[in-house]
């Protein structure tokens, strides 16, 4: 069905610019026009934007304008896109239109940068097109004039949609979204969204999950040419280990130099800032080089973007900060420093070159390690062909919740069971059980603990009406304060100050911000990388880091364990496929190639479904390493577990390493011997029921958890980011989350916070869910190499030993060896004769 | 390979104050045994139900949490004298708001003992309808108890209020844990309620109250107490 004419200005405009409309564009004006929600799924560059304001403006365009004297009408349309930046970015791109059509519509942004006058102005005179964030959403929500504002509400759109719906950011929008339905209750919908797995889910989480709404239609672009993607063939040696790719760097100097705008992608910021100072240092022609990550002051990274915009930059080093689909300039050439970890990853982050969708798209992705190398290349071959590995959707996050009930009783007095219903509505939240949903509540008002003693405290109450109501104004305000659902670590400024003078003067610029457990692990005069320099740590003042400049160039680089993302699912299938397929391996460097020939004959490469377990003595130690291909996440589980069994075993572990790849546990006896032996069997080491008592029993004292709950303390409101007339910060929560959750475990375990709390972590730090697939997986076919020595597979993992940090239970023997150089210091040297 | 082995466990140590010998438990107590008398300080009992009235619905667990440590310390001490060392409530009305079983669990440790509150920025007040002693400032066996440091320094000063908590660290990880602060002249308590944060050492509240090449930081470890020198210690 062809959709209505396009209104005069719009084809005079098109045919001005030699334009028609595409295809997809008329398609989804026309699904808008007979009241249809639809998913937009394209290519960077198809000219998604316009596809999705579109039906707005064109239905804008035709509506008689406001009567002087008549009320100004709300909001037509509401933009929503997970970054600031991009809402910024598609004022500018679709005010251009709009006023080369000369037409009288009006676009304003609204977030958390947004002066209060202009939010004032906003709510008595609302612009045609409000574009926002989630968070700005649920706070204009939660007023109580919400239901008025959003009254003439016609289209939401919401802008990269397969990235929101993945977080606790998605469930906060899924449920204001089911908020503006209750409102209008013809509301349509429309959704962008890169190449998705399952675009099901995302058809569904645009409309009510109420049992009579179809799904959203979906429309489908087909990407234009296929991107050329290459893995650097480098002539220098890839190293066995580490994620730098240090190795690499003057050929990838000499790319740059051959383009006109490169992009270069990391996956932490440690990677960026160690890539910037790399590339300048042998930057013999000057080329202006920008650095841009989430750290870095806003304004330092607005000169960025500017001079990025006007085309003064020859290359940037960036990491996922600049993912999504902003449009700047013109990017010739992308480079992937370090493996993608996800397929969807590098199609997203390619799809920033070549904005023209017929050309094709330049890549170069430089494996940082061995390893790596396998993994590009398998991440080449989803990308051309299609395959896709967003991670899949979970239910609704019970804390998310909990905000979301009382900015609900901040709008207006909710009926339990109504919202219950509108509640449900919201795809993350189909599932959800009645009694859940009133625990929740109860949450709300009063903590929802078993000893009901601050009943008298209730922050909303039920009254005679059967409504909730909010009891106390300042429950708003505070609620406002609060809204969200990003909890960073605790951050702290980076100041400059003048070298050995941290404590007295403090009048240096700020440089950006750091993490304080970064800084936990660094001791006055340290260096470290930070904002493209070599700094030296001065010390710490409050909430301020003082820095000065480091007299040498050789830092101490903030030190993650390694990328940000774990290895996708998908991949990790692909990289063992290719292990066990000695066919495939011609597709690889030959050095790659070489290595794990030589594999094959010390050794083995296990067969695709396969678990290869290796042990073998080294120095005075005994190694078990095992090739899992599972995540960094989900190995570090498995290491806290295997070395809770083998202690059980007598195989007397010392400690374990985890990488995305494998994993390595060191121990005083031979675990190799035990094996023959039969006195453990690795079956029964790898056995699931590791999942059961093990896991309970790790979990409890785990500070992985402990960080788990401290954001759900907080999201849920349980304690304040902020609390009226103080600015908090996380040094100076007064009442430590680690001290609650102590407590509460001890008192209510069951509670609904620690059930959140043990929920999250099971899909995200711990990777349990995976964890759990791969044991039952490899049940009956775990292979056992027992080795006189390392093998070639084993290296890579060896060399990480003993640069991972000291993790969990040992923090007593660390304070035993700090007392310990007390006695020595007493002393003196008489102990050493 | 990281501990070295200990033959002692060393729950509680032996400490020299102003020449009189007091021993530190690893829970958070100071213990004069020539005096019969244990002293606790900075209970913030009720500190959770403080937190709710405010709109922060913090686990209402705390106090019997606090109660049930205490009453474990001292079956094993059976002191005949017991000093709250001051804020033993999170705010004036802490001891009102108390529950029946926390009321009936403390007046039963109170039982056959002396119990002397010490005043404190929290809870100025003597807590009402609870019995005990109430003073500002005590002396026992030529030390004194107060809640506040005295900014003069006296020899044989115990106080509260500052909440002390040292830091270590090593290979790449930081240790944070409560301690007791003491220069052998003067001391100070850790804090002992279950929702009581700390604050370093190094922190310039405790500026001027310490000889700090004396200084020793007795760090409240899971398995035992840890005493640490100054130069050991960082801030943060």
């Amino acid at each position: 069905m062809p959709p209505a004419p396009l209104p005069e200005p719009f084809l005079r405009w098109f045919a001005s610019r030699g334009w028609a409309p595409r295809a997809h564009q008329l398609d989804l004006l026309a699904r808008a026009q007979a009241g249809r929600s639809s998913l937009l799924i394209a290519p960077t560059g198809a000219g998604k934007t316009l596809a999705g304001f579109l039906p707005s403006l064109t239905e804008l365009a035709t509506t008689p304008k406001r009567r002087p004297g008549e009320a100004h009408r709300g909001i037509h349309t509401l933009y929503i896109s997970p970054l600031k930046a991009l809402a910024v970015d598609i004022e500018r791109n679709l005010g251009t239109p709009v006023a080369e059509m000369g037409l009288d519509i009006t676009i304003e942004t609204r977030t958390g940068d947004t002066p209060v006058h202009k939010r004032q102005r906003q709510k008595l005179k609302p612009p045609d097109i409000l574009l926002t964030t989630p968070e700005q959403l649920a706070l204009l929500i939660a007023a109580g004039d919400a239901r008025r504002f959003f009254a003439d509400l016609r289209f939401v759109v919401l802008d990269e949609l397969h990235s929101l719906v993945t977080s606790k950011r998605g469930h906060l929008l899924a449920l204001g979204l089911a908020r503006l339905r209750s409102f209008v209750p013809d509301l349509r919908v429309i959704g962008l969204s890169a190449t998705v797995a399952q675009p099901e889910e995302l058809r569904r989480w645009l409309v009510a999950q109420d049992g009579a709404s179809p799904m959203a239609d979906q429309i489908v672009v087909e990407g234009g040419a296929k991107p050329i993607i290459q893995i650097l063939d480098s002539r220098e040696h890839v190293p066995w280990a580490g994620h730098s790719a240090r190795y690499a760097m003057p050929e990838v100097y000499d790319a740059i130099r051959r383009h006109q705008t490169t992009l270069l992608f990391v996956n932490t910021r440690s990677q960026a800032e160690m890539l910037f100072q790399e590339l300048w240092r042998i930057n013999e022609d000057s080329l202006p080089i920008a650095l841009h990550h989430g750290s870095l002051d806003v304004a330092q990274r607005r000169k960025v973007e500017k001079a990025m915009e006007s085309g003064s930059l020859r290359a940037i080093v960036a990491t996922s900060t600049l993912d999504l689909g902003i449009d700047w300039g013109d990017v010739d050439l992308v480079v992937h420093v370090g493996a993608p970890k996800g397929a969807s990853r590098l199609a997203q982050r390619i799809g920033r070159s070549n904005h023209r969708m017929d050309e094709p798209s330049e890549a170069i992705l430089v494996p940082a390690n061995r390893f790596e190398v396998m993994e590009c290349r398998a991440a080449i071959e989803a990308n051309y062909l299609g395959a896709q590995d967003t991670p899949p959707l979970v239910d609704g996050a019970l804390d998310v919740l909990a905000q979301h009930v009382l900015g609900s009783a901040c709008a207006e007095p909710f009926d339990e069971g109504e919202l219950y219903r509108e509640v449900t509505s919201a795809a993350p939240y189909a599932r959800l059980a009645r009694e859940t949903f009133s625990r929740v509540v109860d949450f709300v008002a009063t903590g929802g603990y078993a000893l009901r003693s601050y009943e008298r405290y209730a922050k909303i109450r039920k009254t005679k009406d059967g409504r909730w109501r909010i009891t106390h104004p300042r429950f708003a305000q505070q609620y406002r304060l609060n809204v969200g659902t990003i909890v960073e670590a605790p951050y702290l400024n980076v100041r400059y100050v003048r070298a050995g003078r941290g404590s007295v003067s403090r009048g240096g610029p700020v440089l950006g911000k750091i993490e304080e457990g970064f800084l936990e692990t660094i001791a006055p005069g340290d260096t470290f990388m930070f904002a493209g320099k070599v700094l030296r740590f001065e010390g710490i003042r409050e909430n301020e880091c003082f820095v000065s400049n480091a007299a040498d160039q050789d830092a101490r680089v903030p030190s993650y364990a390694g990328g940000k993302f774990p290895l996708s699912t998908y991949l990790a299938d692909q990289v063992r496929a290719m292990l066990a397929d000695p066919a495939r391996w011609q597709a690889l460097p030959e050095q790659v190639a070489d290595w794990l020939r030589i594999q094959r004959d010390k050794s083995v490469l296990p067969a695709k479904g396969d678990l290869l377990v290796e042990t073998f003595p080294r120095g005075n130690r005994f190694y078990m390493v095992a090739y899992p291909f599972e995540g960094r996440l989900a190995h570090q589980t498995l290491g806290m577990l295997l070395t809770r069994r083998m202690e059980r075993a007598g195989v007397q572990p010392l400690g374990f390493v985890a990488t995305d790849y494998s994993i390595a546990v060191w121990a005083l006896e031979d675990i190799g011997a035990m094996a023959r032996r039969g006195v453990v069997t690795l079956a029964a080491l790898f056995d699931e029921d590791m999942l059961g008592d093990d896991l309970e029993a790790w979990l409890a004292e785990s500070w992985l958890l402990k960080r788990t709950f401290r954001n759900c303390a907080l999201i849920s409101g349980l304690i304040e980011k902020r609390h009226p007339g103080q600015e908090k910060t996380g040094r100076q929560v007064t009442v430590s989350a680690d001290l609650i959750y102590d407590v509460l475990r001890s008192h209510e375990p069951d509670h609904i916070l620690m059930q959140a709390t043990r929920a999250d972590a099971a899909s995200g730090l711990l990777d349990i869910g995976r964890l759990g697939e791969m044991l039952s997986r490899v049940r009956g076919r775990i292979v056992h190499k027992d080795l006189d020595r390392i093998s070639p597979l084993a290296v890579p993992i060896m060399l990480e030993i003993g640069k991972e940090r000291v993790e969990g239970g040992a923090s007593d023997a660390l304070l035993a060896e700090a007392e310990g150089d007390l006695v020595e210091e007493a002393m003196g040297n008489a102990g050493q004769d | 390979m990281l501990a070295r082995t200990e033959d002692t466990r060393r729950t509680s140590i032996t400490a020299r104050l102003a020449g009189r010998e007091v021993i530190l438990d690893m829970v958070g107590a100071l213990v004069d045994p020539e005096a019969s008398m244990l002293v606790v300080s900075d209970l913030h009992l009720e500190k959770g139900s403080s937190y709710a009235r405010r709109g922060s619905m913090l686990p209402p667990y705390d106090t019997m949490a606090t109660l049930a440590r205490l009453g474990a310390l001292l079956a094993r001490h059976d002191p005949a004298i017991v000093i709250s060392l001051g804020d033993s409530f999170h705010d004036g009305e802490g001891a009102a708001r108390l529950a029946e079983p926390a009321r009936a669990a403390l007046a039963a440790m109170m039982a056959g003992r002396q119990w002397l509150w010490v005043a404190g920025n929290h809870d100025p007040e003597p807590p009402s309808g609870l019995g005990g002693d109430c003073v500002a400032e005590v002396a026992v066996g030529g030390l004194r108890f107060r809640h506040e440091p005295s900014k003069d320094g006296r020899d044989g000063e115990v106080a509260g209020h500052l909440h002390p908590g040292a830091r270590i660290v090593r290979r790449g990880r930081a240790v944070r844990r409560a301690c007791f602060a003491s220069d052998g002249r003067r001391l100070i308590m850790p804090a002992f309620g279950a929702y009581t944060g700390m604050l370093n050492v190094m922190d310039r509240a405790y500026r001027g109250l310490f000889d700090w090449p004396e200084f020793r930081a007795h760090l409240l470890g899971r398995e035992r107490i840890y005493t640490i020198a100054g130069a050991q210690l960082r801030p943060g």
